[in-house]
């Protein structure tokens, strides 16, 4: 367990102009595509599976084991599909990837297109990131100058053409058969499982979809090999990885570091929390992951340990909320936030983050009545595990497991508006009172 | 809601999975969905989502149920969707009957689902028949804990002129639009929005205009979806469910009728897996007010020698004066149109032999030839069932000559459709251009010149597995019916003859043509009029071909007929509807069997009412050779059946039919049983010889679905569906007559102009499409039919 930064995908944003190709190039970019052309596509597979990379979109499943689902004897075309629809509340860790160092991204891309055999790759961007989409189209005009894309790259006989796709600007197409359905043009909407993308994605072909620093970490791989990614991290959660660090604490921001940190050595690199604050509550992988305490600050950020601390690792979006927060304004507005994006499939989701928000919403204005708390859990017991798809489950995270922590706040809204125990403007950046 | 018994008709071995579902043992067929394996069990889960004719979606959650064990002894973390879970050998499975946790989500489900639902069931159309409604009371809390508010929608909207959406009853199921894209292919309406907004919605300036729209509200388990029709006038506890059979086409579509206090409220598709599976065409479910307009005939009508005005007459009083004229008269005939019942036909067929003496009968009120009557004795009448429904889904191919199923046999499209889309049957038409019923079909296009379909068939390559369906147009071009029957004799590909009105097959086995006694005896043969004689207990029938359709017409042009039995027929639809008024006009005698009032009534010297459809028994024999018997709707009419009125009539004449009753037809029809013995030889007839008119194009046409029929009278949003009336023709050809694609063209033919805003199609050079009966009676007003020239200019004429 190593306790310091470990940059790698972050090693150059400081550099000057880190995001064109010659910077890129200047610190040894592809390289690893020069080293993977030369590579077995099965071989290239074998690496990323051996180094124990797993998804970091959030679910943590192995991507060398997806790669290695593509039926190769399926006569239809292969592709891969990059999902940059970072939407989550309190993610923030692939946009400004993309935006410093967008061709580390595009590397990975051709070595995994290469590796499942695709000529076809799509990068999803969130449409709301214009700049994101504008570096990336960049990068990707660069790479197909400098014959990284294109036919026959670099005499290899393997072509890959990138497409740089602007989404239209809803959560739900960061759930990756949604992301496909609106990738095809259609309503982006959640797909029946099986088939599995794998088998059946874009246009009905075998499709990988893969989070965005999973696939800017496999350049990595490849250079360095699955041993050196693997000597970072824990036993079950290998490499490197980006925590993103937000809210009330002194330094916000970006920490690339082992998997299994803690918070408590992250706060540390961070400069602790904001001058006179106390760590109330946080959540360990964006919104959906359920929050934790400050009893909870040496628990290994890797997907075991965190697993077992009853959350989940989720993106590693550290929002981090000082003892001004009010728990229950906090989770309206995550609420408001899922009555907003949900797509409206599935019944559970769609009328109950609708009923879920207008519940939260009286107790935040102190007009609580008694058996709410009971009946919000009740509601989200209702939902959970029975939605379409993830995001449902991802909707009662928060409540559930603030009402587990901090019931007497949720009590306590039976008479007192939230806005009187935790007045707005002590939880301000900039608060100068009530810290 | 809809619950389907499994099908056990499979001819062929299924893998059988064995599971268990609430401690059942049950084995079913492999892929299986548990929904319906526990249906095997009578263990009824809820839904709304799931629908058996719709592929898999899910959406609702209502069905969940818990899965202790996968079939791989492992449980399932999450309560699983039982619409969308395929069995697995060894699974256990508990519905909400045994498992607290498939309960308890099953109740979640129906709580949230009434949370932004108005509950305004003491007002809504689908009370008392609502599957949210039932459930809610089967499976749901009895009290809401929803004390907030509910999303709101301004209601209804307009999805066409006829289905309306209640936005905030809707639980957002898709059923309706996976119906619209999967099964009829017309995908006008899609969910907009999302989350608690999202919502069922049309395009801007895209109405929901397909021919099938009225599926969606009938398998709406809410009362989301409405007809401008029906919303609002009854209650379903207050109306009486008949089954029948659809009248509007040769399909036999089996439909639900629904009535109160003697009226037909509305219908509905009825269950038949054969034929029409759960759906319908609007025509089917709509149009049906037609038998009740004004214009109905209540009262025998005989005309007044005095005054010449038709005056309401007793019954006896008209069928002696009926018997009378006809008894007087030298040179009968009887015409009996092709919507008559096959009971109602016989009846002609007996009356025109037995109480007439003659032969001069034909059920074809449109534009006929020689060669088909030839064809459909010899190759048709009174054969059995060789191709059906299930055979398109089976066929390698299916050839589309002389018909557009969309527009003349929508149950036949829908069926043809599942062929091509989920079996993969290869469609080829042999049609002017690609219509958007046959890209719906992804039909090949043969792009033919109306006249050259016989060159067109002969040049197709078919095998055995081959269908080949010819409409009943091909009745106008020379040589297409026997283009028909040699492909099929030298491939071995089937074919199937379909007509586009219910009663014209009924019509044909029956023995309305001048040529066939009933069951397909040609008149011709000794031995058939023979065997007819015998059963009708007769010396003998006439022994000599009568006049046919068009022979009719022009005997009683030229004054050598004295009487004609009209039953059914509108002259619009004969090939020349000016001529025929003239010929009826120069009959000495007519006696008219109607429904309602028309132009032969008018004409006429007896006018006899007879019941529509909804007002007696019957049978319609459908394009497949299908017998689709139907009950009686309205008990309390008192309309008589046509077999009842030509039986006094032949009383009068002292000449007894011998059947006065639907039954007494029906049993006499099934003795006869249909002709074994030998057939008229079909002589083979030639293509035409292609005669190029300069500065003529060729008119290629057909009836569109929702037309001026009157069939249609009195269905106003149906009506208002349509589609837009329009010219088409090649790009080159609107070039060459001077036309702006867009801007009004017109027609001119031997009757007269009209004209039709131009469209750019792929027909060929010289051929123009126009609808036969779309605001313009194309025979009455230019005097021209499918294969027929015209002259064509830019301009309004």
């Amino acid at each position: 367990m190593t306790d310091t930064l470990t940059p790698v995908l972050s090693a150059n944003w400081g550099d000057e102009r880190a995001w064109t190709l010659a910077a890129y190039t200047e610190r040894g970019g592809y390289q690893g595509l020069t080293k993977a052309l030369a590579m077995e596509p099965d071989a290239i597979i074998n690496e990323v599976k051996e180094s124990g990379l797993r998804g970091r979109g959030g679910a943590g499943f192995p991507t060398g084991m997806k790669w290695g689902f593509i039926p190769q004897d399926n006569p239809n075309p292969k592709y891969l599909v990059v999902n940059a629809d970072e939407s989550e509340p309190g993610t923030c860790k692939d946009i400004p990837l993309m935006m410093a160092n967008p061709h580390v991204l595009v590397e990975g891309v051709i070595i995994a297109s290469r590796a499942i055999r695709a000529n076809y790759a799509f990068i999803y961007v969130r449409g709301e990131v214009l700049h994101v989409i504008r570096r990336l189209r960049a990068a990707v005009r660069e790479a197909y100058e400098a014959g990284h894309l294109g036919k026959d790259i670099h005499g290899s006989g393997y072509d890959l053409d990138l497409v740089i796709h602007a989404g239209a600007g809803a959560y739900i197409c960061g759930e990756e058969t949604a992301l496909l359905d609106s990738l095809e043009g259609r309503r982006g909407q959640p797909r029946l499982r099986p088939p599995f993308p794998a088998v059946a994605g874009l246009y009905a072909s075998p499709t990988v979809v893969n989070n965005v620093e999973s696939v800017a970490s496999v350049p990595g791989i490849i250079l360095g090999g699955a041993d050196w990614f693997g000597s970072m991290g824990t036993e079950k959660s290998r490499g490197h990885g980006i925590f993103s660090l937000s809210g009330h604490v002194a330094k916000p921001g970006q920490y690339e570091a082992p998997f299994g940190i803690t918070l408590r050595e992250l706060l540390d690199l961070g400069g602790g929390m904001r001058p006179g604050s106390e760590l109330k509550f946080w959540t360990p992988g964006g919104s959906s992951t359920p929050i934790l305490t400050a009893e909870h600050l040496d628990v290994p950020l890797d997907f075991e340990a965190v697993g077992a601390a009853g959350s989940m690792l989720g993106t590693r979006a550290l929002q981090i909320f000082d003892q001004t927060t009010s728990v229950v304004r906090a989770v309206l507005r995550w609420t408001e936030f899922y009555k907003h994006e949900s797509c409206g499939k599935c019944t559970p989701c769609r009328e109950g983050t609708w009923w879920l928000a207008q519940t939260l919403r009286r107790m935040d204005q102190g007009k609580g009545q008694p058996g709410d708390i009971e009946l919000l859990l009740d509601l989200c017991d209702n939902i959970l595990g029975r939605a379409f798809c993830a995001l449902g489950d991802g909707a009662t995270s928060p409540i559930t497991s603030a009402i587990e922590y901090f019931r007497e706040e949720f009590e306590a809204s039976m008479t007192t508006p939230s806005w009187e125990l935790f007045p707005p403007s002590a939880s301000t950046l900039f608060a100068k009172e009530g810290v | 809601m809809t619950v389907t018994e499994p099908d056990n008709a499979q001819a062929t071995p299924v893998e059988l999975v064995a599971l268990t579902i609430d401690d059942v043992e049950v084995s079913v067929p492999k892929g299986t969905l548990v929904i319906r394996a526990a249906e095997v069990i009578g263990t009824e889960v809820p839904r709304f989502c799931d629908h058996p004719l719709l592929a898999p979606v899910g959406a609702c959650r209502q069905c969940l149920v818990e899965v202790p064990d996968a079939g791989n002894g492992r449980p399932m973390p999450k309560p699983q969707a039982s619409c969308t879970l395929e069995v697995a050998p060894g699974m256990v499975v508990r519905t909400q009957l045994t498992s607290d946790v498939a309960a308890k989500a099953q109740e979640g489900i129906l709580e949230f689902l009434l949370a932004n639902h108005p509950l305004d069931c003491p007002v809504c159309d689908k009370g008392g028949e609502c599957p949210l409604q039932n459930q809610s009371l089967s499976h749901g809390h009895a009290e809401s804990r929803f004390i907030e508010t509910k999303r709101l929608f301004a209601k209804p909207l307009s999805l066409s002129a006829n289905v309306l959406l209640d936005r905030e009853r809707c639980v957002l199921c898709q059923r309706c639009t996976r119906f619209q894209s999967e099964i009829a292919g017309d995908p006008f309406i899609a969910l907009l929005e999302r989350g608690a907004q999202q919502q069922i919605g049309i395009a801007e300036g895209v109405p929901f205009g397909s021919y099938f729209s009225g599926n969606t509200i009938q398998i709406c388990p809410v009362g989301a979806l409405t007809s401008e029709d029906y919303r609002f006038r009854s209650r379903p506890f207050d109306l009486v469910s008949v089954p029948s059979i659809a009248e509007h086409d040769a399909c036999g579509a089996a439909i639900r009728v629904d009535y109160r206090r003697g009226k037909v409220m509305r219908r509905l598709a009825g269950d038949d897996p054969e034929v029409n599976e759960e759906w319908i065409t609007d025509k089917d479910r709509f149009a049906f007010t037609w038998s009740r307009q004004e214009d109905r005939l209540t009262t025998p009508l005989v005309r007044n020698q005095q005054t010449g005005e038709l005056e309401p007459s007793s019954w006896p009083g008209a069928l002696a004066v009926a018997a009378r004229g006809l008894a007087s008269a030298a040179g009968k005939a009887v015409l009996t149109g092709g919507r008559l019942t096959a009971e109602d036909a016989y009846a002609y067929a007996k009356f025109a032999r037995v109480a007439l003496g003659t032969n001069n009968i034909d059920f074809r009120s449109r534009a006929m030839s020689k060669e088909e009557t030839d064809f459909l004795g010899a190759k048709v009448a009174g054969t059995p069932v060789t191709v059906s429904y299930a055979d398109l889904e089976a066929a390698s191919t299916v050839v589309l000559v002389g018909l557009e199923p969309e527009d003349e046999a929508g149950t036949l499209f829908l069926r043809l459709r599942k062929a091509a889309t989920q079996f993969g049957v290869k469609v080829v038409a042999i049609s002017s251009h690609t219509t958007r019923g046959l890209k719906k079909v992804n039909a090949e296009l043969i792009a033919t010149v109306p006249g050259e379909e016989p060159a067109a068939l002969e040049a197709l390559e078919l095998d055995s597995s081959a269908v080949i369906l010819a409409g009943e147009r091909l009745a106008t071009v020379a040589g297409a019916l026997s283009a028909v029957a040699a492909k099929s004799e030298a491939t071995g590909a089937r074919f199937a003859w379909v007509p586009r009105r219910a009663g014209d097959r009924s019509a044909l086995d029956a023995g309305c043509l001048p040529t066939l006694l009933p069951g397909g005896r040609p008149v011709s043969l000794a031995d058939a009029r023979a065997d007819i004689a015998a059963a009708w207990n007769v010396p003998n029938v006439p022994d000599t071909a009568g006049l046919d359709t068009d022979a009719i017409i022009a005997a009683a042009t030229a004054g050598e007929l004295g009487a004609l039995v009209i039953g059914g027929v509108e002259l619009a639809d004969l090939a020349d509807p000016a001529a025929a008024r003239a010929a009826i006009e120069a009959v000495g005698f007519v006696v008219s069997l109607e429904v309602r009032q028309s132009e032969v009534t008018e004409l006429a010297d007896v006018v006899l009412p007879v019941a529509p459809p909804a007002e007696k028994a019957g049978t319609f024999v459908n394009w497949e050779g299908r017998h689709r018997r139907f009950e009686k709707v309205l008990a309390e009419s008192a309309a008589l059946p046509d077999v009842r009125v030509l039986a006094g009539i032949a009383e009068e004449l002292g000449r007894p039919i011998g059947i006065k009753t639907t039954d007494q037809a029906a049993s006499e029809l099934a003795e006869l049983n249909d002709w074994d013995g030998k057939r008229a030889a079909f002589r083979s007839r030639k293509q035409s010889a292609a005669k190029p008119v300069a500065k003529k194009v060729v008119v290629s046409t057909w009836k569109q679905l929702i037309d001026g029929g009157r069939g249609q009278d009195g269905a106003e949003a149906y009506s208002a569906t349509a589609r837009s009336s329009v010219l088409r023709a090649s790009a080159q050809t609107l070039t060459t007559f001077g036309v702006e694609p867009g801007a009004e063209a017109t027609v001119t033919g031997p009757a007269g102009s009209v004209a039709f805003v131009a469209e750019v199609a792929d027909l060929p050079d010289g051929v123009v499409w126009l609808p036969s009966n779309s605001g313009v009676n194309l025979g009455a007003v230019v005097g021209v039919g499918h294969g027929g020239k015209v002259t064509l200019a830019g301009g309004k004429a």
